[in-house]
């Protein structure tokens, strides 16, 4: 049966064998991000040096697209300073809701296999939750 | 077998296969006749007009109440009070009755399996009476164990939150027994007719509920209308729920006498056009007979029922048997979550509900975070079911899992 689902094989693989998805026993940024009303619920560590995200890991349970949502982000923010990451967080924030440039979306290399959420408004977010809460935690306003 | 679904105007406009029956119904085009006949040809504010057409709009209402009574068996129309929905129903009792009745010395008997609108009233009741919220707790098939029933019912019992057929399961429970405890102790019986009374003949007076509660959209009617039901005796001794236009006798500057029941519970302007949407939902049902919605309803979940558990991975919650589920067939299928079930059920035509159904005491206390939910109705259909289990059996394929 042909079924034209946003389940392409990138998101599945992510979610089935997820790179990050472990307790970072040194993270010195944890922030809990919970979706009430579909139980998604991911705990995101970072280890932030000098500004820059040099590790990352999370924990948690939920559907498919928010994990792997979660660890497609964390492949791509590993490495990189704060700023380009909560610029990266806001891209993809703006692609869901329709508003980035195709330019934009390339920037996002994997995560851009995300953009055809915006077209289902019940799932964006679990798309957005684990970015959601990259974006709090570096910008400091709920940083344990 | 009658096709039900061209009395549906939806199913005209699309070929999605409706299986969320349980969420809300859809609507005939007998009920959508009627709500628009009232505003093209009756409407005016009931219960106020003197004219000829506010007297219509009024003997249209009123007639609504009536065809409820006869459709829940109630002794009159008197002891039937249009509502939103179950929802406000189970609130007005919470408010009106509760407050004003439970103490710290008494206890309110509330059902594991029942939906978030019969619980959380009680815990709003219990936080202001101080009475005590006691759960009676379900076996892994959906029922009441008799003991749990036994340790759930004491002298303490002033108030018995009962749900008919369950939400989550669809496990039909004999209310008519737990309320003939409840009252041997005094307490009042609460009945939650959400689920059931779209779906089987419900009697109050064999069931001896002292109120009881349902909504219209989940009875082929337009949302915004629902019922509840009361003995006489008790709506006469409550207070107003809410205040204001068409439910006094009196009014002065620091008073007023109420209107009688039923009046006394409808502040404002009612949903004239809801009324009589519902009123002709009532019609259409009946005119159906239970014996053919019921058995076609049971011949579809059995199928179904039947398609699922040939399906690896896949667990339905509550009982083996297809005859205690009322087309009410929650699932989980392993290693995916409901959500991404229901997104790619979704991309087949395929509507079902995912989450936790309102009912979250429940899943918490089966252990399960959420669930998918199959429901169904007596317009839907073999090919529907068909259409269902082919997308059913595809599900852990396209996500990267094998058989």
């Amino acid at each position: 049966m042909e079924n034209k689902t946003f389940y392409n094989e990138l998101l599945i693989e992510h979610n089935q064998h997820p790179l990050h998805k472990h307790k970072l026993d040194d993270a010195n940024l944890v922030l809990e991000g919970v979706n009430p009303s579909c139980g998604d619920d991911i705990i995101l560590q970072l280890k932030v040096e000098d500004d820059t995200v040099v590790d990352g890991a999370f924990e948690g349970s939920g559907c498919a697209i928010s994990q792997a949502s979660c660890d497609i982000m964390l492949d791509m923010i590993i490495g990189m300073h704060k700023d380009d990451a909560l610029h990266a967080a806001d891209t993809f924030l703006r692609m869901i809701k329709g508003e980035a440039t195709e330019e934009e979306i390339d920037s996002l290399e994997e995560a851009s296999v995300l953009a055809d959420i915006s077209h289902m408004p019940s799932r964006v977010k679990c798309a957005v939750l684990g970015w959601h809460t990259m974006s709090e935690m570096l910008e400091g306003k709920k940083s344990e | 077998m009658k096709n039900f679904k061209a009395d549906f105007p939806i199913f005209s406009q699309t070929d999605a296969v409706y299986l969320d029956n349980a969420a809300t119904a859809q609507r005939p085009q007998q009920v959508l006749d009627a709500a628009e006949a009232f505003y093209q040809r009756h409407n005016a504010n009931p219960l106020r007009g003197l004219y000829a057409l506010g007297m219509e709009a009024t003997e249209d209402y009123e007639a609504a109440r009536a065809r409820v009574a006869s459709f829940i068996n109630a002794p009159s129309a008197n002891n039937i009070i249009f509502t939103r929905n179950a929802t406000e129903s189970i609130n007005l009792v919470a408010y009106s009755y509760a407050l004003n009745n439970l103490c710290a010395d008494d206890d309110i008997l509330v059902t594991i399996d029942a939906h978030h609108s019969n619980i959380l009233p009680w815990q709003m009741v219990s936080r202001q009476t101080g009475a005590k919220l006691v759960y009676l707790e379900i076996q892994p098939d959906g029922s009441y164990a008799p003991e749990a029933v036994d340790a759930a019912i004491s002298p303490r019992t002033k108030l018995a939150a009962l749900t008919q057929i369950s939400n989550v399961t669809g496990r039909l429970h004999d209310v008519a027994a737990i309320a003939r405890r409840v009252h041997a102790v005094g307490g009042v019986v609460l009945v939650d007719a959400a689920q059931s009374a779209p779906h089987m003949p419900v009697d109050v007076q064999a069931l001896d509920c002292d109120f009881l509660a349902f909504s219209g959209h989940k009875l082929l009617s337009p949302m915004g209308i629902g019922a509840l039901y009361g003995k006489a005796n008790l709506l006469e001794a409550m207070p107003p729920f809410l205040t204001g236009g068409e439910m006094i006798d009196s009014v002065s500057k620091f008073d007023a006498v109420y209107a009688p029941v039923p009046h006394k519970f409808e502040a404002g302007t009612v949903n004239g056009g809801g009324a009589v949407a519902l009123h002709a939902a009532i019609d259409y049902l009946e005119g159906i007979d239970w014996e053919t919605i019921t058995s076609r309803e049971d011949a579809l979940t059995e199928e179904c029922l039947a398609g699922m558990k040939a399906i690896p991975h896949v667990h339905i919650l509550g009982a083996e048997d297809a005859a205690d589920h009322h087309g009410i067939l929650s699932f989980t299928i392993d290693d995916v979550h409901p959500h991404d079930v229901a997104s790619i059920l979704d991309a087949d035509g395929i509507c079902v509900r995912a989450g936790h159904h309102c009912a979250l005491p429940l899943l918490t206390s089966l252990g399960i975070p959420s669930t998918a939910r199959a429901s169904l109705a007596f317009y839907n259909d073999e090919e529907d079911i068909t259409r269902f289990l082919a997308s059913l059996k595809t599900i852990r394929g396209k996500m990267g899992y094998g058989e």
